[in-house]
């Protein structure tokens, strides 16, 4: 198989499989925790849920002082991943096209110089989770293979994808061949590893938000 | 390298017929010194040499004398050769006839049917082990090779028989390069890149559909003056045309790292002449000299004339999934699938999480409280 059998492969074929798993496996699984629901809440309610629980999945999003001053790494570090990784898989243009073509509509991106810091922001800030998990001995043993697989899953793409961009390591086809292949692995094996909760992480705050809601309880 | 008068030249040695050498045969054209000595600085800087190389190229070509070369015509379409002869710069390419003596080749030589066989023939036989063989299209190997026939003989048999004794092989065209259009998709004559055919002799890639004509006449001056092929990619292209990609070298590189593309072929965008990425452009997946050495005597070339890059020169380029669908576009009909797969998804969720329903109301229902008097029983 030559680079270029090799890239129209991943463009052809195996992204229509991973896209496949990707979103039939995001709609069982969340369709799923919805049907399934909630226990029924007999006690009359002393304020709505629902306006506190649409506050919470923002609220719980920012960090809380306490956990700043307890695990500023992790917060800090966490915080520039998250918003690097998303600003290089949302807002480059050659993304927004892909996006397009599944979706049907598409949006403006930035100029590559700031898509390519943010890239390197977000795999640095991958580096420092990943060294702090490793030094830290409470951490390191709730470790497992469920962790360090996704932290690998995530950096893959954005490695491949930065030395595609620079033209760096091997010729463009086959870099951007792995590039496609590395993320095509991340959607097949997205919805049942921990990246889940990039999604259900809002309707866990959701539920948790309209409990206390319901409550009267501050969330 | 160090090039003086004692340079071994396997090529130089290659004469023809006539053993003039090249100086000699363009004095007597007419061609003045200063012309040959621009020529060679031209070649010398297409080639990424040093400027001050070029003196020590002209007079070594000077004394060379002309390489002979049996061009062999596949499964082509005659552009590669159209590209070469029909280049504007008549006295600078052209020259590059001076520099050979093209003893077989369909398209240009005078003779035809048996006689051209029979220069080809004895072209092998004079310059044994000393000629370059040219092939400009692919070769069919299904069925024995029989889909493309020249005077009886399959393509293959005339490939493995002229390359037998040839000093290197030059694979003229992404053809003859890489398969080209014979080898898309689904290739029905079962077309091969003469690389897969000729593996014992130095094979060099100039694949471009056509190849920009002074990437020929600069490597063939390179292996008149060296008597050595010139560095080569992983691709076996020379190095000096193929090294940087179109998108690396594109005028219109800004506007791709400012955000600002094309949207339409005349769109606002198409108009202000902004990158063409979205309508297709391959350029960043091409290597080739195509920016910088441009096409009709450096006048343009595609991007510059508003058409996005088909990646000619690159391997399979037929095949990539269409030539306006950008490069990061998955090539399926992804819209269609996402939403099959997502209606399938829901359903399959609702039922798996009906199911979880079902079983937890059934374990409710068979639950029974246990009492204190039950329990002392026990
Ligand atoms: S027009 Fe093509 S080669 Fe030029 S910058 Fe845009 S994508 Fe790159």
């Amino acid at each position: 198989m030559t680079a270029v059998d090799f890239l129209a492969f991943t463009r052809g074929p195996l992204f229509d499989v991973a896209l496949i798993i990707f979103i039939a496996g995001l709609a069982i699984r969340f369709v799923e925790i919805l049907v399934l629901g909630r226990r029924r809440d007999f006690s009359e309610p002393r304020r709505g849920g629902f306006g506190s629980g649409l506050r919470t999945m923002f609220s719980r999003t920012l960090p809380e002082t306490g956990t700043m001053k307890r695990a500023p790494t992790t917060v800090v570090a966490g915080w520039v991943f998250h918003i690097g990784f998303l600003v290089t898989l949302l807002l480059f243009v050659p993304h927004i096209e892909m996006f397009q073509a599944v979706l049907g509509f598409g949006w403006p991106g930035l100029p590559t110089p700031i898509i390519d810091f943010a890239g390197i922001l977000a795999m640095v800030a991958m580096v420092v989770v990943l060294i702090n998990r490793l030094r830290n001995p409470v951490m390191r043993f709730l470790s497992g293979f469920g962790d360090y697989l996704p932290w690998l899953l995530t950096f893959l793409p954005l490695i491949t994808g930065w030395l595609v961009f620079h033209r760096l390591l091997l010729p463009y086809p086959a870099m951007l061949g792995l590039h496609i292949l590395s993320v095509e692995l991340l959607m097949i094996l997205f919805p049942f590893t921990k990246l889940m909760h990039t999604f259900t992480a809002f309707l866990a705050r959701y539920y948790t938000g309209a409990a206390f809601g319901r409550k009267g309880v501050q969330s | 390298m160090q090039i003086d008068e004692t340079t071994p030249n396997a090529a130089r040695s290659a004469a023809s017929g006539d053993d003039r050498t090249l100086g000699a045969l363009l004095a007597a054209r007419g061609v003045s010194r200063r012309a040959f000595l621009k020529y060679s600085s031209y070649l010398a800087s297409l080639l990424a040499l040093p400027a001050s190389m070029a003196p020590a190229m002209a007079a070594s070509l000077a004394k060379a004398q002309r390489q002979s070369v049996i061009w062999l015509s596949f499964q082509e379409c005659t552009g590669c050769t159209e590209s070469l002869t029909r280049s504007l710069s008549p006295t600078l390419d052209d020259l590059i006839f001076d520099f050979i003596s093209l003893d077989y080749h369909h398209t240009l030589q005078a003779a035809s049917g048996h006689a051209a066989e029979e220069a080809r023939m004895q072209a092998m036989e004079a310059h044994k082990g000393k000629y370059i063989v040219a092939v400009d299209g692919s070769v069919p190997v299904k069925d024995g090779g029989i889909y493309s026939t020249i005077a009886g003989m399959s393509n293959l048999d005339i490939l493995e028989e002229t390359t037998k004794d040839a000093f290197a092989v030059v694979a003229i065209g992404s053809c003859a390069a890489f398969g080209g259009l014979p080898l898309a998709d689904p290739n029905p004559t079962g077309a091969v890149p003469v690389t897969e055919l000729v593996t014992d002799k130095p094979v060099i890639n100039i694949p471009g559909c056509p190849p920009i004509p002074e990437a020929m006449a600069a490597v063939l001056a390179h292996v008149l003056t060296f008597g050595i092929l010139p560095e080569l990619d992983s691709l076996g292209r020379p190095k000096s045309f193929y090294g940087e990609s179109v998108h690396d070298r594109c005028y219109r590189r800004p506007f791709y790292d400012r955000g600002e593309f094309a949207e339409s072929f005349d769109d606002e965008g198409a108009k202000k002449g902004w990158c063409l990425y979205k309508l297709g452009c391959k350029g960043p997946a091409t290597s080739n000299a195509c920016a910088t050495v441009k096409w009709n005597g450096g006048t343009s070339f595609p991007i510059e004339a508003g058409h996005p890059c088909l990646g000619c020169s690159e391997p399979g380029f037929w095949d990539m999934g269409g030539f306006y669908r950008a490069l990061s576009v998955p090539t399926g009909d992804v819209a269609r699938i996402a939403a099959v797969a997502a209606g399938a998804g829901v359903v399959a969720g609702a039922a798996a999480g009906a199911l979880h329903r079902a079983t937890k109301s059934a374990a409710r229902g068979k639950h029974h409280t246990v009492t204190v008097e039950e329990l002392e029983e026990k």
